[in-house]
């Protein structure tokens, strides 16, 4: 296949209304620029150094690894400022939008913690934000909907469809496209038309970097195995990206199971999905047999999500990576497991990753894994004590 | 598409404009879509533009998209609305253009779609998600077919964009009015007099201007500039009214009559106004 460009194999590409058109090509322009650009760069480093406090740990969990009969290290994202690995992204992205020129940033959000980010970086450089969020994630997140406002975002509640983040991204999309002069678009994950998926991964793949260094100095090598949980896929591409050409390694993706696959009700792109169409790029999509894009269901808002990013379905098809799931009760067993082995409450999402490990400890056994930690649990707390008064 | 392309040049030769009416398929049901084809037709329809249902209508505002979401309630499939176009056809020879998002088409398989679709009598395919960087497969598909792509531009479409545009338009370029989704609007941006005519003179093809068109006064407005007028939530809007209100059937009828008839007038921008540079006219 001729290589075309924003593709990853036969997925990726720029599949939005014309509007956007001219938006996209200027992103990808002064983003190729600015990546070459010193001064973005040592301003991007600095922020990332004095106000997200990276490097974050890689913290050998010696409680869990003695339990699980394995090494295990955590790359602690959850203690970035904001409590998530997602301010990465938005710093990078808000910094290019102010770089190029524009007023006014948006976003979209789902567990929260991009919209939080996003919030965050905008209050630090001076610009406008609103955050579309979905109302059902409104009441499952609320602490980060209180946060946003705390910093000064406008948070538009989305009621439309499933009320989730695929609806919240279509209200970004429908803002974007009407105020695309004066509005830089902070697309939350690798997902969306080209260069967004490219542009998020570079952004995130700080963290990928980051633990190559700290493993090797902690261990004299690389790991065995990446283990990183995928909504639409950053914290997974951020720490599995400059780990992709070292081939020894073995990268796993862990998607949101639900209630099971059988039920129906999950986010598991790659277990049931088919290639299409949606939000902006080719891949893997939960749909029904028209074309219409599924309700999707996961404890954890930040994996509910119909679609997954691009290169991830590049990486499934060319078998570089894994991808595999676990269920809600999984995840929030995991969820405690950490809290009380380690002293650390994950995020829902991160716990994905966390209770695949647990799972497949005996294939494990001996051997040298890395979870990507991608957030903290915070915002959590109040849904997980609901969910569990209801047991 | 041999029959727009006929039609926009006999309508433009009469200085006359296309009216060109957007329903969507299934809303609330095909027997429905059906019905309002003939209503439109019988009203003075010179295109007609069938929207085809998607769960996440990115482009469309609140109007168009509670049609489509009405319409997959219903169950409404893209072979329903094919088989609603075929039986169309067996009394009517008004062209139609189907207007959708690519992932619909790519799930029926767009090999299959395009064979199916030309079948049925389908003259034009407007893709909104699928700009010509991503059209050239289903695109050479609709032609073997005999059947137009169409492409869309905007206030923000300069010189450089329109000649890949050129590459891939056929029949019409569709004029996005506003840098926005799709509903009704009290008036539009300046600028589209000069965007409409460096489109024509670029691309070579005629011009329909659609996207918030909202009345009468708004086709009397730009009737020198376009080739015609696609007019969507507007319609969509007093035909959902009329479906849970038959009493308001007949200001349904009004309103597209109304439409058809200003977009038809010969004589604007002879006698009766004239016409500004920039698009703007006075009484």
């Amino acid at each position: 296949m001729k290589k075309k460009r924003g593709y990853f194999g036969q997925f990726g590409g720029m599949f939005v209304p014309e509007t956007l058109i001219p938006a996209l090509y200027e992103l990808q322009e002064r983003f190729a620029a600015l990546s070459r650009d010193s001064e973005f760069k040592d301003a991007l480093r600095h922020y990332l150094a004095e106000y997200v406090g990276r490097p974050t740990p890689l913290y050998y969990a010696g409680n869990l690894s003695k339990r699980l009969g394995m090494k295990l290290y955590l790359k602690r994202e959850d203690l970035c400022h904001t409590g998530a690995h997602k301010i990465n992204n938005a710093i990078g992205q808000v910094l290019l939008a102010k770089t190029i020129g524009k007023e006014r940033v948006i976003a979209e959000t789902g567990a929260g913690q991009h919209g939080v980010a996003t919030a965050t970086a905008a209050a630090l450089m001076g610009m406008e934000c609103k955050v579309y969020m979905g109302e059902e994630d409104m009441k499952r997140q609320e602490p980060n909907v209180s946060r946003m406002r705390i910093l000064g975002a406008q948070v538009a509640g989305v009621a439309q469809g499933t009320r989730t983040l695929k609806d919240a991204i279509n209200e970004a999309l429908r803002d974007w496209v009407t105020n695309v002069r004066t509005t830089h678009y902070v697309l939350g994950t690798v997902f969306g038309p080209h260069p967004y998926p490219t542009m998020v991964k570079e952004f995130v793949s700080v963290i990928g970097r980051e633990a190559i260094a700290q493993v090797k100095r902690a261990e004299g090598r690389l790991p065995d195995a990446i283990v990183a949980c995928v909504g639409g896929g950053s914290n997974s591409m951020g720490i599995f990206a400059p780990f992709i050409a070292h081939g020894d390694v073995k990268l796993i993706g862990v998607e949101a199971g639900g209630f099971g696959i059988e039920s129906g009700k999950h986010a598991a792109r790659f277990a049931t999905g088919k290639i299409g169409v949606f939000q902006g790029t080719r891949s893997y999509v939960l749909q029904d047999d028209n074309g219409q894009v599924l309700a999707t269901h996961s404890v954890s808002a930040g994996l509910d999500y119909a679609s997954v990013g691009p290169e991830h379905s590049f990486l499934r098809e060319t078998k570089r990576a894994h991808y595999s799931h676990v269920k809600d009760d999984e995840a929030l067993e995991a969820f405690h497991l950490l809290a009380r082995e380690e002293g650390i409450i994950p995020a829902l999402e991160s716990s994905h990753a966390l209770a695949y490990v647990v799972k497949h400890a005996p294939s494990f056994r001996g051997k040298l894994v890395i979870v990507n930690l991608s957030g903290r649990g915070d915002k959590d707390l109040a849904h997980v004590e609901g969910l569990e008064a209801k047991l | 598409m041999k029959r727009i392309t006929h039609l926009l040049t006999t309508l433009t030769a009469g200085g006359q404009k296309a009216f060109i009416p957007y329903i969507t398929a299934g809303d609330p049901d095909c027997a429905d879509t059906l019905r309002v084809l003939h209503v439109l037709e019988a009203q003075g329809a010179d295109i007609v533009e069938i929207g085809v249902p998607f769960s996440d209508p990115m482009a469309d505002g609140p109007v168009i998209e509670a049609a489509m979401e009405r319409a997959l309630k219903s169950g409404t499939t893209l072979g329903d609305i094919l088989r609603t176009v075929h039986e169309f056809r067996k009394t009517s020879s008004l062209p139609v253009v189907l207007m959708g998002y690519f992932n619909p088409f790519h799930a029926y398989g767009i090999e299959r779609f395009a064979a199916d679709a030309g079948d049925a009598g389908v003259d034009a395919v407007l893709t909104v998600d699928l700009p010509p960087e991503e059209a050239g497969e289903f695109s050479a598909m609709l032609r073997k077919q005999g059947m137009a792509s169409i492409f869309l531009a905007t206030p923000l479409t300069d010189t450089k964009r329109m000649a890949v545009l050129k590459k891939m338009a056929q029949a019409f370029i569709y004029l996005v009015s506003v840098t926005g989704i799709t509903g009704e609007r009290d008036g539009l941006p300046a600028g589209l007099a000069t965007k409409a005519k460096e489109l024509k003179e670029e691309i070579g093809l005629p011009v329909v201007l659609g996207f918030g068109i909202s009345g009468p006064p708004m086709v009397r407005q730009y009737h020198d500039i376009v080739d015609g007028f696609v007019v969507g939530s507007a319609i969509v809007k007093r035909w959902e009214e009329a479906a849970r209100n038959p009493a308001k059937f007949e200001e349904l009828k009004t309103f597209i009559t109304s439409m058809a008839r200003e977009c038809h007038r010969n004589d604007i921008g002879s006698c009766l106004v004239r016409s500004y540079p920039d698009g703007q006219h006075k009484q």
